[in-house]
């Protein structure tokens, strides 16, 4: 089987893996990091959400070649040591999740969009279509824009 | 879009076509509503009240419901609950329930912290393994989780206490301005682990040496496999460690049917899945769709009592289409299999059962089988039965190595257990209003035809699961009849005095894999009621608030409605195409009143934009996480009442992903919601996990019918967009994108 390598949470890694494996498996199965989730495997439901090179993407939807020299970031790297980022902690503050399945989707895609704005409007919130079956969904908008605030 | 206006206006814009009905609704609430808001009374109503005929038999759920048999069941065993003191001034209390997001835990924490006088913080909370000497008391249903515990919490603390050699603590405050934890705004006790990514799951258990395995189900709902016809193949497959086909089997419920494949990542086991060249044989529905599954459920419904002369009559029939509970974490489990033992990992409601009925398709002892359970990535119901553990059992036990299966979320759509799809015949007759007498309701009689309710999971062990499923592999028992009338008869109840009422419910012994749903009965029951009120109201030339003030039974009933009204400004101007809608609901002890805005302007598309919802739960514990219950009673609402529902199509659902089965997003979730929690005042009680549902849907529901001018009658109502579906006994392809 071909090598890839990468960093998760910056840490550099080189896995076995065939070239079409997509990354959800190679990091849930292979590196047994368990934060990012299979929700439906065909990016509808995007549970497996982590950023590549800082940006938001379905893991269950890209292969790992694709990822080969890449920053992969999961919930688990997000925040620093025992800082919160302000996204997770606006989440903890307004106590978002319920059952918490897709949170660590929710929070990457949150971290994606206020990276690309400060101000993020209720048009670009709603076009967040990570799947929530616990109807979080009015705790998600407050918590967005309460880390919009403290965003660094 | 939900302009507010602070000056209340009885009329509303005009709308098209409806200006005729809208203007006699909004002339005919004026005075009756405002004058309850107000608080002024009821001096001059342009029609006066009628004297309701009180509801006729009583509602024996005031008195008696399921969750009361749950807390009495349970109760034989509640001492033998594990709770300890450690010498760090920790409770531990392992709970025999499953927290699937609920915030049980929490609550259950918050209950002993108060107790125990002590802060949260000194207060853990772990998931109990199935504990067979609980009996009955390792159930998760009925929103009786709270309930049970409530009246054993000063028992259990004193248990603790004793053990860790010390004396029972000084009575806890009984005042609730006292208290120092209950009603106070906490955060979910696992809120830190889950969004830092350390809260682990069924699939997230380190068991060594588990693989990862998947399985392909049949064309039909069971139905089951004739052949694998290359199986050789899909062996050599990179990564594939074996191929297990599941035959049916199972005690107590049908195991389901598939061919399992275990690979050493589950990205492996999907191609090996898709690969699998099978014959299938065809399952019980072959041939069944939407129409004539509906078709069957209206035959079974038998003609209703006539209506007396002279009366008016609204009949109606409604339809609700078969919904999933679709929880984000798939149908999985990990089984362990050896000889002379089995060891379980699972999100299970009916942990009990689960190991009992494994050991015997196992040959085992029951205490041979060791089974943890895991808190869940949602339930809604859906985990009241285990058939994942099944499989995971069968497949470990073939292969020889500890399975780690989960579903695929198009199968797990398609051949989950449902909740029924069903059909209501409503006939409510009303005398109408003469220059002497106002009008009044006379009758409201409410039949319903439905998918028989899989109830075999009984109280959650062994005994009772038996009595509902014997005769094994019939669909149909009378025991599972018995439990279905029972649960129907204790949960479905109407808040108002609408005279001689009946709501009778008859299953259709179809077999299909069904189970609860969240407020399963009663929230197609009440929706069905607050729609017919709202014709009954117009029939009758009243404002729906109004009339529902002058019916409703109960003055908490009055109250949540009342003070909902005030804060959603009953009433209010609504731009054209836009219209308010209002339910009331009771259910588990619990009284709800809602009131929603809903943008009709493109009727194929309602939507909800704002949502007000007044909750009394009697003793409030956790008020973030009743909330957080109040938004996924709404979540519910808004998708089954306007977006999410099934199609079938030969025996089998067509949809398979979450944007063909199409529950809410954060684009359909109102953005503006406004919950309020009535104080404690001294009321027991109530139940939360399923209360919250059915308030909205009635305000949806009719809030679309002012909005768009149609009648809501078959769920759900927004037009369902069309796709193409996998075809039968298939799963999708990864997407692919570029990175």
């Amino acid at each position: 089987m071909p090598t890839y390598s990468f960093t998760v949470n910056q840490q550099p890694v080189t896995v076995d893996a065939p070239a079409d494996l997509a990354v959800l498996w190679v990091l849930r199965d292979q590196l047994g990091i368990t934060g990012p989730k299979y929700g439906c495997g065909v990016n509808a439901c995007k549970a497996c959400t982590c950023l590549v090179n800082g940006k938001a993407e379905t893991t269950c939807s890209i292969k790992v070649s694709a990822i080969q020299g890449k920053n992969i970031t999961t919930i688990e790297g997000l925040a620093n040591g025992d800082a919160l980022h302000p996204v997770q902690q606006a989440w903890l503050d307004l106590d978002v999740p319920q059952c918490g399945f897709c949170q660590p989707g929710q929070i990457m895609a949150a971290v994606d969009l206020l990276t690309r704005t400060k101000n993020p409007t209720d048009a670009d919130i709603d076009a967040i279509e990570n799947m929530c079956r616990c109807g979080t969904y009015v705790r998600i908008r407050k918590a967005i824009r309460v880390a919009a605030s403290k965003m660094p | 879009m939900t302009a507010k206006s602070s000056r209340p206006d009885t009329r509303e814009g005009p709308a098209g076509a409806l200006v005729s009905r809208r203007s006699l609704l909004g002339s005919a609430m004026s005075a009756p509503v405002m004058g309850a808001v107000a608080g002024a009374g009821l001096a001059t109503p342009q029609r006066a009240h009628a004297v309701p005929l009180p509801l006729t038999p009583a509602d024996t759920v005031d008195y008696y419901d399921v969750a009361d048999s749950i807390v009495q069941t349970s109760a034989l065993t509640m001492p033998l609950v594990d709770i300890k003191l450690g010498s760090d001034g920790v409770y531990t209390l392992a709970v025999p329930r499953l927290e699937s997001g609920t915030g049980i835990a929490t609550a259950l924490a918050m209950m002993v912290a108060e107790q125990a006088q002590v802060p949260l913080a000194k207060v853990r909370v772990t998931s109990a393994d199935a504990t067979p000497e609980l009996i009955y008391n390792q159930i998760t249903g009925g929103s009786s989780s709270v309930r049970c515990f409530e009246p054993f919490i000063p028992a259990l603390v004193a248990k603790a206490r004793a053990l860790a050699g010390l004396p029972p603590t000084t009575s806890a405050p009984s005042n609730p301005a006292q208290y120092q934890v209950l009603g106070k705004r906490v955060s979910k006790l696992d809120a830190l682990d889950i969004v830092t990514g350390r809260k682990k799951f069924t699939m997230d258990q380190a068991v060594p040496g588990a693989k990862p395995t998947m399985l392909r189900m049949p064309t039909q709902i069971r139905g089951g496999v004739a052949s694998v016809n290359n199986i050789a193949v899909v062996q050599g497959m990179p990564g594939v460690i074996a191929v297990v086909v599941v035959p049916p089997g199972g005690t107590v419920v049908p195991r389901q049917v598939g061919v399992a494949v275990m690979a050493e990542t589950f990205g492996q086991a999907w191609d090996a899945c898709r690969a699998l060249d099978i014959s299938w044989t065809s399952g019980t529905n072959q041939g069944q769709t939407d129409a004539s599954v509906f078709g069957t459920l209206r035959a079974a419904i038998p003609p209703l009592l006539p209506a007396g002369l002279g009366q008016m009559v609204i009949d109606a029939e409604f339809t609700f289409a078969p919904a999933t509970h679709c929880p984000l974490e798939v149908e999985c489990a990990i089984a362990d299999v050896r000889p002379g033992s089995c060891e379980i990992w699972a999100g299970l409601q009916t942990p009990i059962v689960a190991t009992q009925a494994i050991a015997l398709d196992l040959g085992l002892l029951p205490a041979q089988v060791k089974t943890h359970v895991i808190p869940s990535g949602g339930s809604f119901g859906r985990r009241l039965f285990w058939d994942p553990v099944q499989v995971a059992a069968y497949v470990s036990q073939q292969a020889g190595r500890p399975c780690k299966l989960m579903y695929h979320r198009a199968d797990d759509i398609r051949h989950t257990r449902l909740r029924p799809p069903q059909v209501h015949k409503v006939r409510a007759t009303m005398l109408p209003p003469t220059l002497l007498l106002p009008g009044n309701v006379v009758s409201y009689q409410q039949s319903i035809g439905i998918v028989r309710l899989d109830a075999r999971h009984g109280y959650g062990e062994i005994g009772t699961a038996l009595g509902g499923s014997l005769p094994p592999m019939v669909a149909q028992t009378v025991g599972n009849l018995g439990y279905e009338q029972f649960f129907f008869k204790t949960m479905v109840s109407s808040p108002y005095n609408f005279g001689i009422s009946a709501k009778l419910l008859f299953p259709v012994a179809l077999d299909w894999n069904t189970v609860s749903y969240r407020s399963v009965h009663i929230n197609p029951a009440r929706t069905v009621e607050e729609v017919v009120c709202d014709e009954m109201a117009a029939r009758l030339g009243k404002d729906p608030v109004a009339f529902r003030m002058e019916f409703l039974r109960l003055p908490r009933a009055k109250a949540v409605l009342q003070r909902c009204v005030s804060a959603a400004q009953w009433g209010k101007a609504m731009p054209a195409g836009f219209a308010q809608g209002v339910g009331v609901h009771m259910e588990s002890r619990s009284f709800s009143a809602c009131i929603v805005e809903l943008d009709g302007r493109d009727a194929d598309n309602a939507k909800v934009t704002k949502v007000t919802l007044v909750i009394d739960v009697g003793k409030p514990i956790s008020p973030s996480g009743i909330e957080q219950q109040c938004l996924g009673g709404i979540a519910e609402a808004v998708s089954l009442v306007l977006n999410a529902g099934l199609t079938i199509k030969d025996g089998l659902p067509q949809e398979t992903s979450y944007n063909q089965y199409r529950f809410a997003k954060m684009r359909d979730f109102p953005k503006d919601v406004q919950i309020i929690i009535m104080p404690n005042a001294g009321d027991p009680i109530a139940g939360m996990g399923e209360v919250a549902m059915s308030a909205p849907s009635g305000a949806i529901a009719n809030a679309y019918r002012r909005a768009t001018g149609r009648t809501p009658r078959n769920f759900p109502l927004n037009a369902r967009a069309a796709f193409t579906a996998t075809p039968p006994g298939q799963l999708p392809p990864p997407a692919t994108q570029t990175a």
